[in-house]
């Protein structure tokens, strides 16, 4: 590893740039509503995709308490299910997740772990924030509307979606395209940011083998996404236009209730490539961010360097290039010819080679380290248990043998939970409690937060476990109930009834956590600079928490790569990646240095 | 390489992946069999022209910044800026031609494909209009041409990219 030997011969690539110009908000309006700044823009996005998750929560609650107690929930009709199956997958996919890592995570910790002052286009960085809220208020309004939200599923095939024999078809579907759209204009003003920052704006010795795994991870995601958003942006918008001006891009000739359709000629199959181009890369760009935050939460949490920086980069980017060659295996029942099922088949299980490289080294990264078992820490292991649970799964999935019995059963539904539900969502636990301090300046509830995280890590296998079981025994995906059938006993449902209390216990517990939110912001301990004892620049900002423009008068010096820990020879377990050379030993270090730059809190 | 270029030239490879998708849902579309093409306006050739000329516009002004010749600047946009519009509403016009002989978007998918493609490729251009605005005003306001030259680069980049995708959108409807 050449680069944790912090030497002075090493040479520190300037990647110096004209400072961004800074706006300086002028009025409580500029400051706190149509900022500028990225950590302002950042919490508005965290905030706005955390409030619209909930949403998404509780429909998994209505959805749970449908299957655990069929026929108790006069309310919940067939139609409302399908509507809420809907609307809980693609706000947790999109504008939860999707916003979250990109918009949250990316606009707070960019420009900080490379040493920028702000993103290099603030407004159009403040813009892609409105663009996405209106994206939101598009969505939410089609609760309201006449016929409700759609319910076409999160994947809004063609022709279903769009016949009136699915819910929402009226208006909802209208919305949904609409607002999707939004989205993809919106997260493009974003996703222009953050690749433009991370290319252009570092600071003096930020060469780009010295970012810290979390940008990385976030910038490939970006770059992802930016290439298979308008997959979806063009199925949309045709999609509309079929709904809309009645042209036959992917309507099919059909006779709805005896009536012929001015539909003829259109290709379902086509509307699926194009979905799928789409999402499968989606898949990547909420595991990408997630991946590097947890390089980045092991190592700290481990006091050690993480294994193979370079390989972990190379995966991350490896990653990224064969999730574009892999999404028909999303259509292995919608009938193909036999050597495209191979060639997706065969793609999708070379995608686990740099997947498992990655495991292998966030294994080897935490072995014989000095694990601390903190709440990050425990969210980060809890994560690549339940991304590895979830990748075997897939892997079965991945040939086309197995998933023609398993598709559209509850063995997907698992699958997918594990993988890009429940393992993402852990990552960003693990995220909020490692830089909640960054943000507010104190710590979260520890005893709320351990209670959250066993209740939640838990509670997911226990959902989620017998759901594969359900699978097997062919209860199949997105029915209102299960009715009589030869096939599935009736204990399915005594399982299906545990499932969902788990469900509310663990829904229970994301209301603590939110607590715990609001309650530490206020009332949490003080965490002093740096609780962590990271080595990032985030957390060596001269005020703290940091303040607009990030770095007071001038900006930071890299002299180091971000995996400084426990250095032979340096008389600290950690060196800040602007830590100069010559004060790695030095007995005065802390006296000049500014104000306690590098000053761990005890 | 100055940050807005980089900006935009990651904006042009999102924009490019949008219409080699939308390239190649209409070469597949294509091979159904309701596909029945249709006769394409005659009005699109001046159409072409008048986007060629709005492009050689901006090269002009482009030019002319380099060379610090603020009048060279001022003609070019104008010019530039004057073609486009003349062959946006040249679109629409064609637009009307055709509905009014019968072609509309939902009477075959090679017609709605033809206002599917003519009006994204419309929509994109009116916001370069914007950008092109926004440094006509700055011109206007006496700005020198040194403050100018960025913007008018810019401007000329994103005119040239729209008219190369325009000329192999147009190749595509004129040969299928
Ligand atoms: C407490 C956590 C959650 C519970 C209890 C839950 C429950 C459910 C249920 C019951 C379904 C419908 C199954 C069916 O009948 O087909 C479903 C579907 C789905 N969920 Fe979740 N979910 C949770 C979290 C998440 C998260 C974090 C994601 C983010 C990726 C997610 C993504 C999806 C997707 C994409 C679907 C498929 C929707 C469709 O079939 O169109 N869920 N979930
Ligand atoms: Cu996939």
């Amino acid at each position: 590893m050449a680069f944790f030997v912090p030497t002075e011969a090493e040479h520190v690539a300037p990647a110096e740039v004209a400072d961004v110009e800074l706006y300086h908000p002028k009025s409580w309006w500029t400051r706190y509503i149509f900022c500028q700044d990225a950590k302002v823009i950042a919490i508005q996005y965290a905030i706005t995709a955390g409030a619209i998750g909930l949403v998404a929560l509780v429909l998994s609650w209505l959805m749970r308490l449908q299957l655990g107690f069929p026929d108790s929930f006069s309310f919940i009709d067939p139609g409302d299910y399908l509507q809420f199956i809907t609307m809980h997958g693609m706000i947790m996919v999109i504008y939860l997740l999707t916003a979250l890592f990109l918009g949250g995570f990316g606009n707070y910790l960019i420009p900080l772990m490379v040493g920028a002052r702000d993103m290099v286009f603030p407004y159009v960085n403040m813009l892609s924030y409105w663009v996405y809220l209106l994206a939101v208020l598009v969505l939410v309004a089609s609760f309201f509307v006449p016929g409700g939200p759609t319910g076409a599923g999160w994947t809004l095939y063609p022709p279903q979606a769009i016949l009136s024999g699915t819910p929402g078809a009226e208006w909802g579907i209208i919305l949904m395209l609409v607002s999707l759209a939004l989205f993809i204009v919106g997260f493009t003003m974003g996703g222009l940011n953050y690749v433009v920052t991370v290319l252009q704006a570092r600071t003096r010795g930020m060469t780009l083998l010295r970012m810290p795994l979390t940008v990385w991870g976030i910038f490939v995601a970006t770059i992802l996404a930016l290439l298979a958003f308008p997959a979806l942006f063009v199925g949309a918008v045709m999609m509309l236009l079929d709904r809309i001006l009645e042209t036959s891009f992917f309507m099919p000739a059909i006779v709805e209730m005896g009536e012929q359709l001015n539909y003829a000629g259109g290709n379902p199959l086509l509307f699926q490539h194009l979905f799928w181009f789409f999402g499968h890369p989606e898949v990547y760009i909420v595991a990408l961010p997630g991946f590097g935050i947890v390089s980045d939460l092991i190592s700290t949490h481990a006091r050690r360097n993480i294994f193979g920086y370079r390989m972990m980069v190379w995966a991350i980017v490896a990653i990224g290039a064969l999730s574009f060659l892999v999404w028909a295996h999303h259509m292995y029942v919608s009938g193909m010819n036999p050597w495209f099922g191979f060639f997706f088949a065969t793609t999708t299980l070379v995608i686990a080679v740099p997947t498992a490289i990655k495991v292998y080294n966030w294994v080897l990264t935490l072995w014989r380290g000095d694990i601390h078992l903190t709440l990050p820490m425990l969210f980060a292991i809890a994560f690549i248990v339940t991304f590895v649970n979830g990748g075997i799964t897939g892997l079965f999935l991945g040939n086309p043998v197995v998933d023609v019995p398993l598709s559209d059963t509850m063995f997907v539904v698992a699958h997918f939970h594990m993988v890009m539900g429940v393992a993402p969502i852990l990552v960003i636990f693990g995220a909020i409690y490692h830089w909640y301090p960054l943000v507010t300046g104190r710590m979260l509830n520890e005893t709320l937060g351990k209670f959250h995280f066993w209740v939640t890590f838990l509670g997911a296998y226990l959902i989620y476990f017998p759901m594969h079981y359900l699978g097997f025994l062919g209860v199949p995906r997105r029915y209102f109930e299960m009715g009589e059938t030869d096939f599935i006993p009736q204990s399915a449902q005594t399982l299906n009834e545990f499932i969902t209390v788990v469900a509310l216990i663990v829904g229970f517990a994301q209301l603590v956590f939110l607590f715990n939110l609001v309650w530490s912001a206020y009332k949490g301990r003080v965490s002093g600079r740096n609780p962590w004892r990271a080595t990032t620049l985030e957390w060596q900002t001269p005020d703290f928490p940091p303040r607009h423009g990030n770095w007071g008068p001038t900006q930071p010096v890299v002299y180091r790569w971000a995996y400084d820990y426990s250095v032979p020879g340096a008389d600290q377990d950690f060196l800040p990646q602007n830590l100069a050379p010559d004060q790695v030993t030095a007995d005065n270090r802390h006296k000049d240095l500014p104000d306690g730059a590098v000053q761990p809190a005890e | 390489m100055p940050t807005v270029k980089l900006g935009l030239i990651v904006f042009l490879a999102v924009v490019t992946v949008v219409f080699s998708l939308l390239v190649a849902a209409y070469t597949h579309r294509m091979t159904l069999a309701d596909w029945r093409p249709l006769p394409e306006p005659w009005l699109l050739w001046p159409n072409t022209a008048i986007l060629i000329l709005s492009s050689v516009g901006l090269q002009w002004a482009r030019v002319a910044a380099n060379r610090g010749r603020i009048d060279g600047v001022r003609v070019g946009l104008l010019a530039g800026g004057g073609f486009a519009f003349a062959f946006l509403a040249g679109q629409l016009l064609a637009w009307q031609q055709l509905a009014a002989l019968g072609y509309f978007a939902a009477t075959n998918p090679a017609n709605a494909f033809f206002y599917l493609i003519t009006a994204l490729h419309g929509l994109h251009l009116l916001g370069g209009l914007v950008a092109w605005g926004r440094t006509t005003a700055k011109m206007w306001r006496g700005s020198e041409v040194a403050e100018l030259r960025l913007s008018v680069e810019l401007c000329a980049v994103y005119w040239h990219f729209l008219l190369l995708v325009w000329l192999v959108l147009f190749g595509l409807l004129l040969f299928t």
